[in-house]
């Protein structure tokens, strides 16, 4: 807790945020002559979060943007963080998975360390002080959720650093989307099956109606007994059957004249490299 | 979600918020709203409950950058309590504001967060203390704070009268918040007030239907 409270000093080693202004000053330059600084490339995503009646499912899509072109069309961004522990990731794609593994590490140490299961409130609250003391330069939201003793929890934390415990939540450019299916159908003590097509539908919902977001839909069940990680639960957005061909027939294109240009090389030298081809 | 967040002078998610304190005979009424935005357009929050309770008998209400907020409070938190362990007895309402103020003052670059600190101690009763954004500290018979509090500091300056009852005071802190939550966008959802006497602090939630309503709503 307390090094959130020493004055700000200049971190020594792991990342160091200091060419951000001067970076702010190179790209308006930039773009005064017009070209434009390099983007990160973001997840652009839809995730969510719900407590059911016997613990939590995280949802997500699978869509990796780069600006507007699709990086990757079926990445994953639940990822593991204890036995009972997943974390959605949304946002930067790279903080988001170096940040949930560090917190992966951190808390196999911590466990080991304290000879317990971990907590879910104790990976919320060492990844809220690592992202404050970043202040927001890393740029990955994130939803925690897990089964620990104090029973199903979820948490979503910001990039700033601020965190939220609810009982559903969603993050990410398609959070708008999903959240809608949320506040209509979601209640509290819902089944597993009820709750697993609330969760599809609502990803669903961000997949079709944000850009950012696409391809499949993955899902995690995380209860007491365990974890059921269900990549490629659904897969809503189909490619289409071509309506027609687009072959055709030689001669199909008329040839109206052809001109035809011998090129007289010499055979200058020759040499042989036998290839072993076994 | 960058997209939400355009035009705001918070970084992050903001409590945007409207914030009160009022002392009445024998206590201390703190009030706040309970929405989280981002930028002006998105509701990331309709339930965050932004009176921290720092020490038994202290409250810290929060307002700015729910980031800041949350961070200065949890750090304040711990300082009371390891300070109120050395003292071997209850912290005063003003130590807890000192912390609060300290924090501010010297982080000011960095920080965007403004604190009610209210509460009740043996030593002076019931106090209120506004930190401000710059670390700023100030005694006073009540106070409001956030953005919703600017449409409100006609009603409370003509309606306040000093010796309240807990009635009263309860009537004129709901009142307050309707108004205040009627006209800003960025405060909404439920009232959450605590009452802190010196038997104790008492929360109580009052939903959007039983807020008191007013001409043409």
């Amino acid at each position: 807790m307390l090094n959130t409270s020493r004055k700000w000093q200049n971190p020594s080693g792991g990342f160091s945020f200091e060419n951000t202004r001067r970076n702010a000053v190179l790209e308006t330059s930039l773009s005064e002559k017009g070209y434009s600084a390099p983007k990160a490339r973001k997840t652009g995503t839809t995730i969510a979060g719900i407590i059911f009646k016997d613990g939590v499912i995280l949802g997500a899509d699978t869509r990796a943007t780069d600006d507007m072109v699709v990086a990757d069309k079926n990445c994953m961004k639940i990822h593991y963080i204890s036995p009972k522990i997943y974390c959605c990731g949304a946002g930067v794609a790279a903080d988001a998975e170096v940040t949930t593994q560090m917190m992966s590490s951190n808390v196999e140490l911590h466990s080991l360390s304290t000879g317990r299961p971990p907590l879910v409130v104790t990976v919320t609250r060492m990844l809220k002080q690592m992202l404050f003391r970043y202040q927001g330069h890393i740029g990955s939201s994130l939803i925690v959720g897990g089964v620990d003793v104090n029973g199903p929890q979820l948490y979503s934390v910001y990039p700033h650093g601020s965190y939220d415990k609810l009982p559903f939540l969603t993050m990410g450019s398609g959070a708008a989307a999903a959240v809608s299916v949320f506040e209509d159908r979601f209640k509290l003590n819902m089944e597993l099956e009820e709750g697993k097509q609330l969760m599809r539908d609502a990803i669903t919902a961000g997949i079709f109606c944000d850009l950012g977001s696409g391809s499949n839909v993955d899902l995690c069940v995380i209860t007491e007994k365990g974890v059921d990680y269900l990549r490629g639960y659904d897969q809503p957005a189909q490619k289409e059957q071509k309506e027609g061909t687009y072959r055709y027939k030689p001669g199909t294109t008329a040839v109206l004249t052809e001109t035809v240009t011998p090129l007289t090389l010499d055979l200058v030298e020759e040499s042989v490299q036998v290839m072993d081809t076994k | 979600m960058e997209r939400l967040q355009l035009h705001s002078q918070i970084k992050g998610v903001s409590t945007g918020t409207t914030i009160l304190a009022v002392k009445f005979n024998g206590g201390v009424i703190i009030g706040s709203d309970s929405r989280a935005s981002m930028g002006e357009s998105y509701v990331s929050s309709k339930t965050i409950n932004k009176l921290i309770q720092v020490h038994d008998r202290i409250f810290c209400c929060i307002s700015g950058s729910l980031a800041d907020a949350q961070a200065v409070t949890k750090m304040a938190k711990f300082q009371l309590s390891f300070h109120s362990i050395q003292m071997d007895s209850p912290p005063l309402v003003k130590a807890a504001a000192s912390i609060m103020k300290e924090l501010c003052y010297n982080n000011k670059e960095e920080l965007q967060a403004g604190f009610i600190t209210a509460g009740w101690d043996r030593k002076k009763g019931p106090q209120i203390y506004t930190v401000a954004l710059g670390g700023m500290m100030l005694s006073q018979p009540f106070a409001i704070g956030g953005s919703g509090s600017t449409y409100i500091y006609g009603y409370v300056d003509a309606k306040f009268k000093p010796d309240m009852t807990l009635e009263e005071a309860t009537q004129f802190s709901k009142n307050a918040l309707a108004l205040a939550m009627g006209r800003d966008n960025v405060s909404g959802g439920v009232v959450h007030l605590v009452v802190i006497t010196e038997a104790g602090a008492k929360h109580v939630v009052v939903p959007g239907d039983k807020l008191p309503k007013f001409h043409n709503e």
